[in-house]
C-alpha cells in the first residue's frame, strides 16, 4: 500500500527558524499577552516575549541548504535591525 | 514633474497621494507592484495602506516586488521618494532609510491632526516649508513607532536627517519622538504622518500637507 500523505509529509526533513524581536526591542504584543494572564487567573508569569515560528520543508538537509535557509532568515523571515533568529533542523 | 504613485495590493491611499500630486500643480502617473519600470517618472510616492496585508512584517514583502528593484536603484541614482505611512515602513525594510517601525506602544490604533515640526527643509520633499515650521498633518497608524539603535538614533540627530518630530505628545512611543526622517543624500523621505490628507480646506485639518507635493526638487541643494 502506498504511504498515506501525513506519512509522506512527515517523512520530509524540516528546518525551522524562530525569530524574536531583540531584548532591547518593545514588544508590545508580548506585553498584551502578559497583561492579560492574571485576569485569566493565571500567576507567577512575570514576562512574555512574542515572535515567530517558521517551518521549511526540504528535499534533504544539506550545508548548501542550511546556508541557504540562513540567507532566507536573515533577508527576509527576519529584520535584523529589531530581531534575532535562529536556524535549526527538526529533528523528529 | 511626473511623480508616480506606487499601488501595492492592500495599498489604501494610492488615490488620495496622486491628488495631492495634482493638486500640488505636478502630474500623477500610476504605478502597479509588478511593474518592472517606472514609466519615466521623476519621483515616486509610496503610499500608506496595508500592502500584502501586513504579512511577514509591514513593508517586508513589497520590498521585494518587481517595482521596488526600480525604486531601489532610482533612489541609489538620486531620484526623489516619498514613503508616506507604509511607504516609510517598506523604505526601511528596503534599507533605503535606517531603523524600523514597530507597534504602537501603547497597542491602539491612532487618528489624530497630529502637530508636527519640520527640523529639515533641505531634502526633495520638504523645501517649501521654513525651517522649524510647526504644521498640523493627520496621523493614522498601528505600527509607526520608529526604533533604532542609539547609534543610529544619534546619527540622524547629528546629521540632521529627522525631517519631521512630534509636537504635543508623542503619539506611537516613536525613539526621540521622530516623525520622519531623510537619507544621507536627502532625496528619500520617510514619514509617519499624512500630508496627502491635508491638502485642501474642504477635508482634514488643513492645507499644511500640500507643501510635500508642491515643491519636489530633483537635486538636493544639501
Amino acid at each position: 500500500m502506498p504511504p498515506s500523505v501525513p506519512d509522506r509529509i512527515r517523512a520530509m526533513p524540516r528546518v525551522v527558524v524562530d525569530v524574536m524581536p531583540k531584548p532591547e526591542i518593545l514588544d508590545p504584543q508580548g506585553k498584551a499577552v502578559l497583561g492579560a494572564l492574571p485576569r485569566l487567573g493565571f500567576s507567577g508569569i512575570s514576562e512574555v516575549r512574542q515572535g515567530k515560528r517558521f517551518e521549511l520543508e526540504v528535499p534533504e538537509v544539506t550545508d548548501e541548504v542550511l546556508a541557504e535557509i540562513e540567507k532566507i532568515a536573515d533577508t527576509f523571515l527576519a529584520n535584523t535591525v529589531i530581531e534575532n533568529y535562529t536556524v535549526r533542523v527538526d529533528q523528529k | 514633474m511626473k511623480i508616480g504613485v506606487v499601488t501595492f495590493p492592500g495599498t489604501l491611499d494610492d488615490v488620495d497621494a496622486a491628488r495631492a500630486v495634482r493638486i500640488g500643480g505636478n502630474e500623477a502617473v500610476a504605478l502597479w507592484h509588478g511593474d518592472h519600470d517606472l514609466k519615466g517618472v521623476d519621483a515616486v510616492i509610496l503610499p500608506g495602506g496595508f500592502s500584502y496585508g501586513d504579512y511577514l512584517r509591514c513593508g517586508a514583502i513589497s520590498r521585494f516586488s518587481p517595482v521596488m528593484a526600480e525604486v531601489i536603484e532610482a533612489a541609489g541614482k538620486g531620484m526623489p521618494v516619498l514613503g508616506i505611512c507604509n511607504g516609510f515602513q517598506i523604505l526601511c525594510e528596503s534599507h533605503l532609510l535606517p531603523g524600523a517601525l514597530i507597534r504602537n506602544e501603547h497597542r491602539k490604533f491612532v487618528c489624530r491632526d497630529q502637530r508636527l515640526r519640520i527640523e529639515n527643509n533641505r531634502t526633495s520633499w520638504t523645501s517649501t516649508y521654513a525651517e522649524g515650521a510647526e504644521v498640523t498633518i493627520v496621523l493614522k497608524n498601528g505600527e509607526g513607532g520608529f526604533v533604532a539603535d542609539g547609534e543610529t538614533l544619534d546619527r540622524l540627530d547629528g546629521e540632521g536627517r529627522v525631517v519631521a518630530r512630534y509636537l504635543d505628545g508623542n503619539p506611537n512611543g516613536s525613539l526621540r519622538d521622530i516623525a520622519g526622517i531623510t537619507n544621507e543624500r536627502g532625496n528619500v523621505v520617510g514619514l509617519m504622518p499624512h500630508p496627502e490628507h491635508a491638502v485642501e480646506d474642504l477635508t482634514g485639518s488643513g492645507t499644511d500637507g500640500l507643501g510635500f507635493f508642491a515643491g519636489v526638487v530633483e537635486r538636493v541643494f544639501a
